[in-house]
């Protein structure tokens, strides 16, 4: 049969000499790369302690940032929806009324906003489409649930706390 | 000179084409249709008098005609020159209209407040593909913009001052479509505004919904609509119904989401114009499926983003389950409605009485 490597290399079925027979210079060559990993820079980190560093273009979990006086930015434009190529965004939006101009930046804001994080193939289309610089990915992971309805991600979960009322919770 | 039927030769970025004397150079380029056809902002076929005061429509006549070969001396206003015979018109060939074109779209945009993320209009917006198409990407306007107050102009009709750029449209519309004009333009040069004078209702005639049509910006907006849904995220579908007013053709577009009726408009064609006019009962008081007959979905061209996610031709794969499981049906493992709090069935936005305010969102309502 035709090899399809020319990398084959044939059993080799001769008897073994005594040096061979001794196992011993085997089993020191053999412990000898053993101990050289010992010294190797480790592979693993120990992961809840440690953490690795990520990468700066990282696209982790979602938040829906704040603008410098702690109103919220996004106007509902639909942009990051429309971009969204796993059609995981959707948000439902109503108009200021006078006396709310504190909490929203524009005339309009999603008074619902919802990602759902099972959906989300984390692309950061929403954010690159985002023309407010409303939606920021960052550089955590969606944590895991038991179940299905903890991925579906409200505004409760995604509006960074306000930096001039940090004891409003959003929760 | 009784030769009834003579038509007029004329060429239009080298394309050949004969209309009858009269035409302007605007409707000659459409009779070709194309990318010769030059953008207007204010000229409406339907409107008679309407044209020739953005300016975007501006052409090169190199040959004023046979009889008289110089060419135009300035690009002209297309909506508004009429044809002569052997006239030869340069649109997209000529640089010198592109650039000038380019010019009008900058001095549209000076005031104009470029909150396409808050407009409604944005995805049907003239201004929007004239300036996307045309414009630069930067403004060199170093001072402050023009603002109005946004003014609630009857019930259904919201004017947004600030984004207008002073078409004249709906003016004419309302001139002939209703008996009673309530609004027009006050003021003078820079400070002209539209206006209705102290404060009237414009809602006193069943025609005047036109202008939110006609509009070329989103400074006239429907308010039973407001903020309630993007155009790109609603389906639109042709659809007529009986209606009693005998100048209303009836034929309209629903802009659907699933069940509900976000908003009623008229049928626009590829120019923007709308093929027919409706009125008002149609358009702001007729929200429900029932009153309607839907025809079946509204072309509507690849490249508009109201396409987007719209599937032409899809064929959905057959759900095999109940049909191998003896009639079991695929068990659900998560109904989204009882998680999310986006587009509940049992809430209908569109039925709301103008845009959705705080006080519609109660928190927490029907999630677990």
């Amino acid at each position: 049969m035709q090899a399809l490597t020319n990398r084959a290399k044939p059993v080799d079925r001769r008897p073994m000499t005594f040096f061979e027979k001794l196992y011993l210079p085997a089993i020191a060559k053999g412990m000898g790369i053993t101990f050289k990993h010992i010294f190797r820079k480790k592979a693993t980190v120990n992961y809840p302690e440690e953490t690795r560093p990520f990468s700066p273009v990282f696209r982790g979990l979602h938040i829906l940032n704040r603008d410098e006086e702690g109103r919220e930015r996004c106007t509902a434009c639909g942009l990051c929806a429309v971009a969204c190529p796993a059609e995981a965004i959707t948000m439902e939006a109503a108009e200021r009324l006078p006396g709310e101009e504190h909490l929203y930046r524009e005339e309009k804001y999603a008074a619902r906003y919802e990602i759902n994080m099972l959906r989300c193939i984390f692309c950061g289309f929403c954010e690159e489409a985002c023309p407010k610089q409303a939606i920021y990915m960052t550089e955590t992971f969606a944590p895991a649930n038991y179940q299905r309805k903890g991925f579906i991600y409200g505004k409760d979960d995604l509006l960074i706390p306000d930096p001039k009322n940090p004891i409003t919770v959003n929760k | 000179m009784a030769e009834e039927k003579k038509l007029f030769k004329v060429k239009i970025d080298n394309i050949p084409v004969e209309v009858e004397p009269g035409t302007t150079i605007l409707n000659a380029a459409r009779l070709i249709g194309g990318d010769v056809v030059p953008p207007a902002m204010c000229y409406y076929s339907k409107l008679q008098g309407s044209g020739g005061k953005c300016r975007t429509c501006l052409v090169k006549v190199s040959k004023g005609s046979d009889a008289d070969p110089r060419p135009m001396p300035k690009l002209v206003a297309s909506c508004r020159t009429t044809v002569m015979d052997g006239m030869e018109v340069a649109n997209i060939t000529s640089p010198e209209v592109l650039e000038a074109r380019k010019g009008v779209v900058e001095f549209l945009l000076l005031n104009h407040p470029l909150d396409c993320p808050v407009c409604d209009q944005a995805g049907e917006c003239d201004l929007q593909d004239l300036s996307y198409e045309h414009g630069v990407s930067a403004t060199r306007y170093e001072f402050k913009r023009r603002t109005f107050e946004k003014e609630d102009i009857g019930e259904h009709i919201k004017l947004h001052m600030t984004r207008c750029i002073l078409c004249y449209r709906c003016v004419f519309t309302a001139d002939q479509l209703t008996n009673n004009r309530q609004h027009g333009i006050l003021g003078r040069g820079d400070h002209s505004e539209i206006s209705t004078y102290i404060k009237a209702s414009l809602d006193q005639t069943n025609f005047i919904g036109n202008v939110i049509d006609v509009c070329p910006v989103g400074a006239l907006t429907d308010r039973t609509a407001r903020f309630k849904n993007r155009v790109w995220f609603l389906k639109p579908v042709d659809a007529h119904r009986e209606c009693h007013d005998p100048n209303c053709c009836g034929k309209t577009v629903l802009w659907m989401r699933g069940d509900e009726i976000f908003r009623v408009t008229a049928r626009k064609d590829k120019y923007g114009e709308v093929e027919a006019f409706i009125c008002d009962t149609c358009r702001f008081e007729k929200k429900d499926v029932k009153d309607w007959v839907v025809e079946g979905p509204r072309k509507v061209a690849r490249y508009s983003v109201i396409s987007q996610g719209h599937y032409v031709g899809v064929h959905k794969p057959h759900e095999t389950v109940a049909k191998v499981m003896d009639g079991r049906q695929p068990k659900l493992l998560m109904d989204i409605h009882s998680v999310s709090e986006v587009n509940q069935p049992a809430v209908d936005l569109s039925k709301i009485e103008g845009p959705a305010h705080s006080n519609d969102f109660p928190k927490n309502n029907g999630a677990q």
